[in-house]
């Protein structure tokens, strides 16, 4: 569904993506597991249109979207919730999530899904008119997710859905993050530095180091291998 | 008693114009973190447009009742200023979009000495007589206080337009896309909006209400020239900061505070010992004030630097 080749990206003279090439089948959880500083923001970026890709293409259902501007990669159902959340912190919840329909104009296909996040995700409904700058990180978290939801994505890019999040809330938001996958029937390509959690929900990882792909494989082997116990899974 | 009344009038009626303009002032800020310092000219132009659209349009607007005519007049000269603002953007603030915001602002002060020398050569440098677009009747008289229909009119209008201004910001899905861009571009492109469509629109609002602005105090002051824009450009850049800038609500509220004031101090200069000639000092005077003591403004969040 979602396929990148040879990707690179550079921040001036600086190099950050050395041809990174992945794969994300429809329908699976991959993930992007790595240090600080791998290249794993900068990969779902690029991919998003955030930032300008030097080399290598992108290519989402089929589609050449490499370098195509932020606001239509949207528009063709892949969307990417970044890292640190950025919710609009001084409009509600409510807001938040109409914001999230900004392409839509289906008032009943809107109203079914801002349902559908309420049920997931129960604490927001209890903070509807809550500006979302006054939530708690884990919280905002939420938002962040059922605001990408709201597009109505068959594609989903989360980056570093557990920061500076309390642990309790960290299981509830995975869980989710399965259930939006199988009920909801939503690809989603994971970018997490707790390679844990990411290789337990994904099907297939993918490990970075210093822009390069450094080790592909599905999640279960990468959890049993050697190298990826000891520097990332901390054995 | 009556003196006090009629001079916080006046002060209101001023105070209505420059929190037109003001408006313009903290929404461009509020979309792109630059002053636009090429705004108070827009007001100019407004004025201008109300002029010659005057002249063009004679017999048709000497044909239809005055309200119809002056509210065509409006129309049109925001319409015209609207479509004036989008091309400003467009061909001076864009290309330098990611570029220091330095280089924007003085941008944008060059924008503003090209259409006020522009303004001479086209318009001529002496000031012009501009039409009672509203006839001017006493309606007061109640209590001793003179209130002009110009003034109500005045009043009226631009109290509607902010009226407008508010439902279009917190009702409609344009208005939600500028705020969400005001407080997180990056994420406001990640919900799909195209943000240079939101800027444009912000401007072309903006510059439509300074228009607006222009016109309204023409009608007050009827007598124009190119540089009228300047004064009472940066009075309510005064306002805007006073307000908070970025805050529209803030905005409308420091326009009508400098306005009383500014009204205050001409009124009453013989009792405080302040020649009336320094009116337009006041604004500059309250700019340090808040500066000093309230950086952010009356309702301005302060806002953190991000490390």
């Amino acid at each position: 569904m979602l396929e990148i080749k040879n990707l690179e990206v550079g921040y001036g003279s600086i190099k950050a993506l050395h041809g990174i090439s992945l794969k994300v089948p429809e329908k699976s959880i991959v993930t992007l597991i790595g240090a600080n500083g791998a290249g794993k923001s900068t990969t779902l970026r690029a991919i998003s249109g955030l930032l300008r890709v030097r080399g290598g293409s992108v290519t989402y259902d089929g589609q050449d979207v490499t370098n195509m501007p932020a606001h239509q990669v949207v528009a063709r159902g892949l969307c990417h919730v970044p890292e640190g959340r950025m919710v609009f912190a001084n409009l509600t919840v409510d807001e938040n999530l109409r914001m999230g329909a900004y392409l839509r104009n289906d008032r009943a296909g809107i109203a079914e899904d801002v349902e559908y996040c309420f049920q997931i995700f129960p604490r927001l409904k209890e903070r509807i008119d809550q500006p979302a700058g006054t939530m708690s990180g884990g919280e905002q978290q939420m938002l962040a997710i059922a605001r990408a939801l709201m597009s109505k994505p068959r594609c989903l890019m989360l980056d570093e859905p557990s920061l500076g999040i309390a642990p309790m809330l960290v299981r509830a938001i995975f869980e989710q993050i399965v259930a939006i996958n199988k009920e909801r029937g939503i690809t989603v390509l994971l970018v997490e530095q707790n390679a844990n959690l990411a290789l337990q929900v994904s099907q297939y990882g993918y490990v970075l180091e210093t822009g390069r792909v450094l080790l592909e494989d599905t999640s279960e082997s990468l959890r049993k291998d050697p190298q990826v116990r000891e520097a990332y899974l901390g054995d | 008693m009556a003196q006090l009344l009629q001079q916080l009038l006046n002060g209101i009626f001023l105070g209505s114009i420059y929190a037109l303009i003001a408006l313009g002032y903290t929404m461009v800020y509020g979309v792109l973190r630059f002053i636009n310092f090429a705004h108070g000219d827009v007001f100019m132009l407004g004025a201008f447009a109300g002029l010659y659209l005057n002249k063009l349009m004679g017999p048709v607007l000497a044909a239809v009742p005055w309200p119809v005519a002056i509210g065509l007049v409006l129309l049109l000269s925001m319409l015209i200023c609207a479509t004036l603002g989008i091309v400003i953007e467009l061909l001076a603030y864009r290309p330098l979009r990611d570029k220091p915001r330095l280089n924007v602002l003085i941008t944008a002060i060059g924008v503003s000495l090209l259409l006020e020398y522009t303004g001479q050569l086209v318009f001529g440098a002496t000031q012009q007589p501009f039409p009672a677009l509203i006839p001017r009747t006493n309606v007061g008289g109640l209590g001793g206080l003179t209130v002009t229909t110009t003034q109500v009119l005045v009043a009226i209008t631009a109290f509607g337009l902010m009226l407008a201004l508010r439902f279009i910001v917190l009702k409609t899905k344009m208005g939600l896309a500028m705020r969400a861009l005001s407080l997180n571009p990056t994420a406001s492109a990640l919900m799909g909006v195209n943000n240079s469509v939101i800027i444009s629109f912000t401007f072309g609002l903006g510059s439509a209400l300074a228009a607006a602005g222009g016109i309204l105090y023409a009608s007050l002051y009827p007598s124009i020239e190119p540089f009228m824009g300047i004064l009472p450009g940066l009075k309510a850049f005064v306002a805007a900061v006073l307000g908070g800038i970025g805050n529209i609500p803030g905005a409308a509220l420091g326009g009508l505070i400098i306005g009383v004031t500014e009204t205050l101090v001409a009124g009453y200069s013989q009792q405080i010992g302040i020649p009336s000639g320094y009116r337009d000092g006041v604004a500059f005077v309250i700019l340090i004030l808040i500066l000093l003591f309230k950086p952010s403004g009356l309702l301005g969040k302060v806002e953190r630097e991000k490390v």
